[in-house]
């Protein structure tokens, strides 16, 4: 436990300095687009409608789809993606509270200031504004609250949050990761809330000496939390750089390390972008965002080539070759060794209560039985194939996230569950997989992909060649299973890996 | 001088006129009141001469000048207003509010600086223990106090005053009527006011101007108002002062202890007030 809070407390500062970078950027963005949006629609009444509808809007778009929804419309991702999304969050609450306030303020006084000589902006500046200021505070701390809360689930889009530690730390079932980042991100929204407090206060009162308080607060907390990036800037690295990307589960969590290994063991500077979505990551090594990751033959196949056949696995593992090479100047280095694929998994006494072993059998059962499936499963191909095949009709369906479905199984919420072949968890929950006789379910071949860049980079090649056929199915189960059910750390499962695969690091 | 000249204003197309055909005019260093109930005009009017409401039709003239030539910002620059109610700034001090106008004729800093302490005792605040509190920590009274020495900071000529002592209780703003007449004899200031009150009229003005339903009912001295009305409305408008100033009268004649029809509560102005109203209302 305590080390496991050690291990996290070492990614703080590079995370949160992220995190604050983001939110001071947007809130920074929502505040520079508010005013001006308030004063044109002040000025001209009849937009008003329709400018806090569209403010409105954005709101109620889910904050995770609207931050993936800006990668394919903007063309990469990371950074600029997720500060789009979440300053066109910060809007609403701010642009609200400036025109409540400004609407507010008593007409009596407004034509007080037009009676003493005040021009329209002076008007604005010198009374409207003020008298406004303590609303309009009101709704720049309800946004950052909102901002910070947001910031976490830029992670999937490429971009370092606190949100890192949540998502990797749900999916690994690290506990204290999840609890660092949740706290890291609740101590940030009450710091800025209460300076952003502090400044009113400085407004309300005319005090200066508090005005500076705040002011010197809020530089000194960007200034804190932007040192390591600075740092890292300015230590010039002579090495080449090279980044790598992982989605969000166990097994890519050590995959992308193992990479990373790898490279720096080759001499490179290697960077890492976790718990990208599943689409994301694929955009992002199109447009060159990230050099390399792992991705199975299956996901390609049916996600990004649109195929609704199935085939056996070289034929699978070719063509999405060909066609990653043709169509997206991706490269297929090769394959890992190892497939992880989808299948239907449940407790072993229940199986072999109802006499189930293959997925023929279970298809006689599933109108009493209940399946568990991951969040994406029943919109996959992989469901409609297997559906089909087997006539598959189950009683009931529930979605349920990955960690909880092994429980929900486990405790008889549920009969079935959907499991991914390599996940630690089959065994350790003691769990069968039913056999598909048939191939309904594809071939998820785990392989190496490269960037245009990275394909031309013979080093960078040369630094992953030998991890080529090097894991067994077994080997990357036995990995997860460190991580996953034995708690141990993700650096420890990485070089149990690296000395499985026989390749001991050599720094 | 002020001049009015048929000026109309009807605030939508085809409506009825807030203000219909109505010409006087104002000699520099007098009083005049614009005198009228709710609805007829008087403040309509008030504003119309440093635009703060537009005119339809008619002309306006300060001191020779067409207010419709000059951009009117400057135009309320130079003249001085003093609102109906509470027109201070409430996020500004008492001196910050008494220094808009200068700053905004951009004076120099130290300038205005005297200029805000020599206002504020002027109107009885004493500058140390008042510049810097702000509005909400003073009476109705020091506030209304305020808002004159505000609109005599940038020294106008001619000061537009908008039912300034409606807000006030009595004693109030019998001391405050006192102290604005000594104030525009002193500084020989050019005042416009609106009021319904009809006894504050008759107490401040050098002239009255009536006002009924947009229209001038009489423009005269308080005199005339009095001696001759030259309508109906007019004559009911003054009977009632009148009545209370012979019945007054005739109590300040009675020993004391006597009981009488009226109870001076009601009447509820103080002594040296009634004193001064039975003198100027006493008809020969």
């Amino acid at each position: 436990m305590w080390n496991q809070f050690i291990e996290q407390l070492d990614l703080l500062p590079g995370y949160l300095s992220a995190h604050l970078t983001l939110t001071l950027v947007a809130m920074a963005g929502g505040m520079l687009i508010c005013l001006p949006l308030a004063l044109l629609v002040l000025r001209f009444e009849r937009l008003q409608a329709p400018v806090l509808a569209v403010a409105s809007l954005i709101q109620t778009i889910p904050s995770l789809a609207l931050l993936a929804l800006m990668v394919p419309l903007l063309g990469q991702i990371g950074f600029l993606p997720a500060i789009i999304a979440l300053t066109a969050y910060s809007v609403l609450p701010i642009l609200r509270n400036t025109l409540t306030g400004i609407l507010g303020v008593d007409a009596a006084i407004i034509e007080a200031a037009r009676g003493v000589g005040m021009r329209n902006w002076q008007i604005l500046w010198r009374v409207q504004l003020p008298l406004a200021s303590p609303v309009i505070i009101a709704g720049v701390r309800t946004a950052v609250v909102w901002v910070v809360g947001i910031a976490t689930l830029s992670t999937p889009v490429g971009a370092t949050s606190l949100g890192n530690y949540i998502f990797s730390g749900l999916q690994t079932q690290n506990h204290v990761a999840v609890l660092m980042g949740c706290m890291a991100a609740g101590l940030l929204a009450m710091l800025l809330d209460g300076l952003i407090r502090l400044l009113e206060l400085a407004i309300v009162n005319q005090s200066r000496r508090l005005g500076t308080l705040a002011g010197i607060g809020l530089i000194g907390l960007w200034l804190v939390g932007s040192a390591p990036l600075i740092v890292v800037r300015w230590s010039a690295d002579a090495r080449p750089r090279v980044t790598i990307g992982g989605k969000a589960f166990t097994e890519q969590y050590l995959l992308t390390q193992l990479l990373a290994d790898r490279f720096r063991a080759a001499g490179f500077a290697p960077q890492t972008r976790e718990s990208l979505g599943s689409m994301v990551i694929f955009d992002a090594l199109r447009f060159g965002e990230i050099d390399c990751y792992v991705d199975y033959s299956g996901t390609i196949w049916f996600n990004a080539m649109k195929r609704r056949d199935v085939a056996s696995a070289p034929v699978v593992l070719a063509q999405v070759t060909e066609w990653l090479a043709d169509t997206h100047e991706i490269t297929v280095l090769g394959s890992l060794g190892f497939e992880n694929a989808y299948a239907f998994a449940m407790r072993r006494d229940r199986a072999a209560e109802l006499g189930l072993r293959t997925i023929s059998d279970l298809a006689r059962a599933a109108p009493s039985l209940t399946l568990g499936a991951d969040f994406e499963f029943l919109d996959r191909p992989d469901w409609h194939s297997v559906r089909e095949t087997y006539g598959l009709q189950f009683g009931e369906r529930l979605q349920l996230d990955p960690t909880l479905m092994y429980q929900a199984v486990d405790e008889g919420t549920v009969d079935v569950i959907t499991a991914f072949s390599t996940d630690a968890r089959i065994e350790a929950y003691d769990l069968v997989l039913l056999e598909d006789a048939r191939h309904a379910f594809p071939p998820y071949d785990a392989m190496i992909l490269l960037s245009a860049r990275a394909a031309e980079d013979s080093e960078i090649q040369a630094a992953l060649e030998p991890l080529l056929g090097s894991i067994a199915e077994q080997t990357m189960r036995g990995a997860n299973r460190m991580v996953d059910v034995e708690r141990r750390s993700r650096s420890e499962a990485v070089a149990w890996l690296l000395e499985q695969a026989e390749m001991v690091p050599t720094d | 001088m002020i001049k009015l000249h048929q000026v109309s204003k009807s605030f939508n197309l085809g409506g009825i006129k807030a203000v219909d055909n109505i010409s006087f005019s104002v000699e520099p260093g007098h009083f005049t009141v614009l005198l009228g109930g709710s609805g007829s005009g008087k403040t309509t009017t008030l504003k119309m001469i440093n635009r703060l409401i537009e005119r339809s039709s008619g002309d306006i003239f300060v001191n020779g000048i067409d207010v419709g030539s000059i951009d009117p910002v400057e135009l309320r620059r130079g003249i001085g207003y003093v609102f109906q109610g509470i027109g201070l700034f409430p996020h500004l001090s008492v001196g910050a509010n008494v220094a808009v106008t200068p700053q905004l004729l951009g004076w120099p800093k130290n300038r205005i600086d005297e200029r805000v302490d020599e206002l504020l005792d002027m109107v009885g605040l004493p500058t140390n223990e008042y510049r810097e509190r702000r509005p909400r920590e003073l009476s109705g009274g020091q506030r209304q106090r305020v808002g004159v020495a505000r609109a005599l900071a940038a020294r106008p000529t001619l000061i537009l005053m908008d039912e300034p002592f409606g807000a006030l209780d009595p004693i109030t703003r019998d001391a405050l009527q006192i102290e604005l007449k000594r104030l525009q004899r002193s500084l020989n200031l050019t005042v416009i006011m609106v009021t319904h009150d009809i006894t504050e009229a008759l107490l401040l003005a050098d002239q009255i101007a009536v006002m009924n339903q947009g229209r001038l009912e009489q423009v005269g001295t308080p005199r005339e108002l009095l001696t001759q009305p030259v309508s109906d409305y007019v004559a009911a408008l003054t009977a009632s002062p009148k009545r209370k100033a012979e019945q007054i009268d005739a109590l300040l004649q009675r020993p004391m202890g006597e009981p009488s029809q009226v109870e001076m509560g009601s009447v509820g102005i103080s002594r040296v007030a009634l004193t001064d109203l039975s003198d100027q209302l006493r008809i020969d």
